[in-house]
């Protein structure tokens, strides 16, 4: 009996209810910074609590129960092999296997984080795929953690407290900074804020200025040429930077595009604009980014291309396209 | 040949079949999205592995007609909603690049590249 019950309660929740209900799509700015400044070692629980791939399904019960846990990543000389879940352990109890090892029931290909991934893409993990739980693994793949998805709503709460109490501290400033923006002249002119590590959104401030340019009427392959390089701009500051701004001004038969970041500055510009060229790490290319095209790519649709970078001063940015 | 024909002759399974049917112009076969970019044509076909939402903003960008996911790589649910926005035609396969780019060849060869 208590086995149905179990199974009426995991159903409930592993539902299509985002286990995180918080998106890195939308949501207050202050939420998404906080989302890519923190990172999944920030969050994660460690050390972790294992079992061997020999060990029993009995064995790892005992050992949830005993410890609160409802996931044992399976370990075999340093290396994770496999997970044990709790609906693991139902589903032996159902079958009569409990007593067999967990190599023989446990889920053997598995979704893994890397430690020093921003929580954003934990919580996109986390509402897409059902799973209560990831291990983490560090660069050299070893498992360091294990994150569940009440951890990151602990350190969410922790970190929000904290950044409303310093926002409502600089409340007036900011509205008066607002108020100081300057209203539009004659030009069209669009600005996006760009958020480190934010490749949910990226691409977002490029889809803006291509949906302008095509509205305007702008031939289709100068709009290419335009999207082209703020996408490439955009995505530059998306991985490289510590955050910034694209912005784009149109009119009197020319489209200028600018990328302003706040940091930390390209140390050797020579290779950033030699094709091939990149710093982006491991999982960054993972997504098919860090090519060492970006730059290259936005010089060659430009019609002026000109860059400024420094440590002290961040990285800007101007392409000109003439149409 | 056409979008459709994707799934319709070539079994290609689509997981976004709301687009606009029409002509492709030719095929781009890459996983780095900058190199999309640079060199995939207007109304292509582009085959990858790079089942990501952010290869749905590229195709868009760059007015690609389908993508081909293959080595059936299990596709997110937002990239599925993003493509479903953009109107962009989405499949999937069990086979390999290098296996959906030669069956391509035959039919879209002369007119891709750049």
């Amino acid at each position: 009996m208590w086995i149905a019950l179990a199974r009426a309660w995991l159903s409930r929740h592993t539902g299509r209810m985002p286990s995180v209900p918080i998106s890195p799509d939308a949501g207050p700015q202050v939420v998404l910074e906080l989302l890519y400044r923190l990172k999944v070692r920030d969050v994660m629980s460690a050390p972790v609590i294992t079992a061997s791939p020999r060990e029993s399904m009995r064995a790892i019960q005992f050992r949830m129960r005993d410890n609160g846990i409802t996931g044992v990543p399976i370990v075999e000389e340093d290396r994770l092999v496999g997970l044990v879940a709790i609906s693991d352990v139902i589903d032996a109890l159902d079958k009569g296997r409990i007593n067999e090892p967990a190599e023989a029931l446990m889920a053997k290909t598995l979704i893994v984080l890397e430690d020093d991934m921003p929580l954003a893409f934990a919580t996109t993990y986390f509402n897409r795929y059902s799973y209560g739980r990831f291990p983490v693994l560090d660069r050299s793949g070893r498992l360091v953690g294990v994150i569940a998805a009440s951890d990151i709503i602990r350190a969410l709460l922790v970190a929000m407290n904290e950044e409303v109490q310093r926002l409502e501290e600089r409340l007036s400033e900011r509205l008066a900074a607002e108020a100081a923006a300057r209203p539009p002249d004659g030009m069209t002119r669009l600005s996006f804020p760009v958020v480190r590590f934010d490749f949910e959104n990226a691409g977002s401030a490029s889809a803006a200025i291509k949906k302008e340019l095509k509205a305007r009427g702008i031939d289709p392959a100068i709009v290419r040429r335009a999207a082209v390089a703020s996408y490439e701009l955009e995505l530059n500051e998306v991985i490289h930077s510590l955050g910034g701004t694209i912005s784009c001004a149109i009119g009197e038969g020319r489209i200028e595009i600018l990328a302003e970041d706040r940091g930390p500055g390209i140390p050797d510009l020579e290779a950033a604009m030699r094709e091939g060229f990149s710093t982006a790490n491991e999982w960054i290319r993972s997504l098919g980014f860090g090519a060492g095209m970006g730059l290259p790519n936005a010089r060659r649709v430009s019609d002026d291309f000109s860059l400024d970078s420094g440590p002290d001063r961040g990285t800007t940015v101007r392409v000109i396209i003439n149409y | 040949m056409l979008v459709s024909d994707l799934e319709r002759r070539f079994g290609y399974r689509a997981v976004q079949g709301e687009f606009a049917d029409r002509e492709l112009s030719g095929g781009y076969t890459s996983d780095l999205l900058s190199d999309v970019m640079a060199n995939a044509k207007a109304d292509s076909v582009l085959v990858t592995i790079q089942a990501h939402k952010n290869t749905v903003a590229v195709a868009s960008l760059v007015g690609i007609a389908a993508v081909v996911v293959c080595n059936e790589r299990p596709i997110p649910d937002d990239m599925i909603e993003a493509a479903r926005a953009e109107g962009l035609a989405l499949f999937v396969t069990a086979e390999s690049q290098f296996e959906v780019s030669g069956r391509l060849w035959p039919e879209l060869g002369t007119g891709s590249g750049r």
